[in-house]
């Protein structure tokens, strides 16, 4: 059987595999990832590091790579898209 | 506190693994750094729905279960400092110091910009294949794959093998120059082979030649996307673009240390001798920093590496005739796949070319020199620090980022601090 974490995303629960990153939980939930610094709605690019175009605040601490992390049970992830 | 290895690996992909297990192996206590949280590199990721392939799992084994290996994963190599290297974990900096430095630090995509690139829905081509790996939710959506290169029908197979609709996949490439790339195939049995299965997996889904995606049109995220074939313009509705226009080497950290680099088209890679040497003593690169060769190469270069930073000799030569069939492999794909030059003149004046600070084509008409964009117009200064924008600028003629100034990605202060605290302290 397949272990499922719980987290929330912009306060909306989600539940996915363990393993999933972060980047694919904010897609389970339908969340947008970011706005840039022109106001454009930005989502998951690259998909390995590079681009920081899926970057969120998870737990309080700004700046996370959304695709670089895997999910844990309670985290808490906030967008500002 | 500095932490010492007799052979420090960054970047556990095929190269990295190989290097570390073959150093292991002969007695080296190892220290093998990885940015992901588990081993595999890009080509071998971890798929959440399916595992990796068997292959993948020895080569990852070999290294990580052998007890002279320590496996630190989540670790971002940050600058280079007296002795060895500053990185970061999710809690702390560590301070990594080494008697030989390994570096498989791999390629990352060439993402080139066209109007509409920064919607959501549009990603690399391998993007869509890393974030489908991820556990990202593709089952049902339409998508278009493009670009340039082997890894469209990979990215194909991956997204279907996810439940995507894959609707087509545009190649640049002619078809004429696909026909003489497919001939040339014969001396390396084991492409024909993963082509073939690739293509099988791929039944009914168009491969079209000659065709450039345009544009991509939607308001909050893709709509549709604008193709140029041969025989006209068309548009495909679709959920998500996956587009990638082949890969540019990883080299900041040699660049960093000072290893000689060489330019391949518009992109650089490190310089290194036949037992994998960079111009920097007691520092090695392996695999596709040295230039993208593929998987093949990477293993092969990672055990020559491995071999010869702990002096042995047996075995080389057949590594070293190995390496070179490997790399004529990425020699005719190069040659085939080419980009066209109109490729490069997708951009509008109104396309954002840095999607860190939101720069468009039209801020950086003017400007031949790097230093001066990045003064007047903040190209390349956002967090990502040029890796996307400064590979497209390169790739479009206009001009590169040369130098390397730390850090090498965006770091904690604390772990900057403390890098200067060590500097700081008197040699004793």
């Amino acid at each position: 059987m397949t272990a499922l974490v719980q987290l929330t995303v912009n306060g909306q629960a989600v539940e996915v595999v363990a393993g999933t990153s972060v980047a694919a939980a904010i897609a389970h939930a339908d969340q947008a990832f970011r706005r840039s610094l022109s106001g454009e709605r930005r989502s998951a690019l690259c998909g390995m590091g590079v681009c920081f175009e899926c970057r969120v605040t998870i737990d309080g601490v700004a700046q996370q790579q959304a695709c670089m992390l895997p999910v844990r049970t309670g985290m808490r992830v906030v967008t500002d898209g | 506190m500095a932490e010492r290895y007799d052979v420090l690996v960054i970047g556990a992909g095929p190269a990295g693994l190989a290097a570390a297990s073959a150093a292991a192996a002969h007695g080296a206590r190892v220290g093998l750094v990885d940015a992901q949280p588990r081993a595999g590199g890009q080509v071998w990721r971890h798929d959440v729905q399916h595992g990796v392939p068997a292959l993948a799992r020895r080569h990852a084994a070999a290294a990580l279960e052998n007890s002279n290996v320590t496996w630190l994963p989540q670790t971002r190599v940050v600058a280079a400092e007296a002795g060895g290297l500053l990185a970061e974990d999710a809690q702390r900096a560590r301070h990594l110091e080494y008697g030989t430095l390994i570096l498989a630090t791999g390629a990352r995509e060439l993402l080139l910009p066209f109007p509409g690139w920064t919607l959501p829905g549009v990603t690399g081509a391998g993007g869509l294949q890393a974030l489908a790996k991820q556990g990202w939710p593709l089952a049902g959506k339409r998508v278009v794959v493009a670009g340039s290169g082997p890894l469209l029908l990979a990215t194909a197979a991956s997204a279907r093998r996810h439940g995507a609709r894959v609707l087509a996949m545009f190649e640049q490439a002619d078809r004429g120059t696909m026909i003489r790339f497919a001939r040339g195939l014969w001396r390396w049995p084991a492409r024909v082979v993963q082509a073939a299965s690739l293509r099988a997996q791929l039944a009914g889904v168009p491969y079209r030649w000659g065709s450039v995606v345009t544009a991509a049109h939607g308001d909050d995220g893709l709509r549709e996307v604008e193709v140029e074939e041969p025989h006209g313009r068309t548009r495909v509705a679709c959920d998500y673009l996956a587009a990638g226009y082949g890969l540019v080497p990883n080299v900041e950290l040699a660049r960093m240390l000072g290893c000689r680099l060489e330019s391949e088209g518009a992109h650089a890679h490190v310089c290194v001798d036949a037992n994998q040497r960079t111009s920097v003593s007691n520092v090695y690169a392996v695999g596709e920093t040295c230039g993208v060769g593929g998987r093949d190469s990477a293993l092969i270069e990672g055990a020559i590496a491995g071999l010869a930073a702990t002096g042995t000799t047996a075995g080389m030569a057949r590594l070293q005739r190995r390496r070179r069939h490997a790399r004529a492999f990425a020699t005719h794909l190069r040659e085939h796949f080419a980009l066209a030059p109109h490729i490069r003149a997708l951009a509008q004046p109104e396309t954002l070319i840095c999607r860190c600070e939101d720069v468009p084509l039209r801020a950086l008409d003017g400007f031949a020199d790097a230093r001066e964009a990045k003064l007047a117009t903040r190209c390349g200064m956002g967090p990502c620090q040029g890796r996307i924008c400064g590979a497209a600028l390169a790739e479009m003629g206009r001009f590169s980022f040369g130098s390397q100034r730390p850090p090498l990605f965006p770091a904690r202060l604390e772990t900057l601090a403390s890098s200067m605290t060590e500097v700081a302290e008197p040699a004793t």
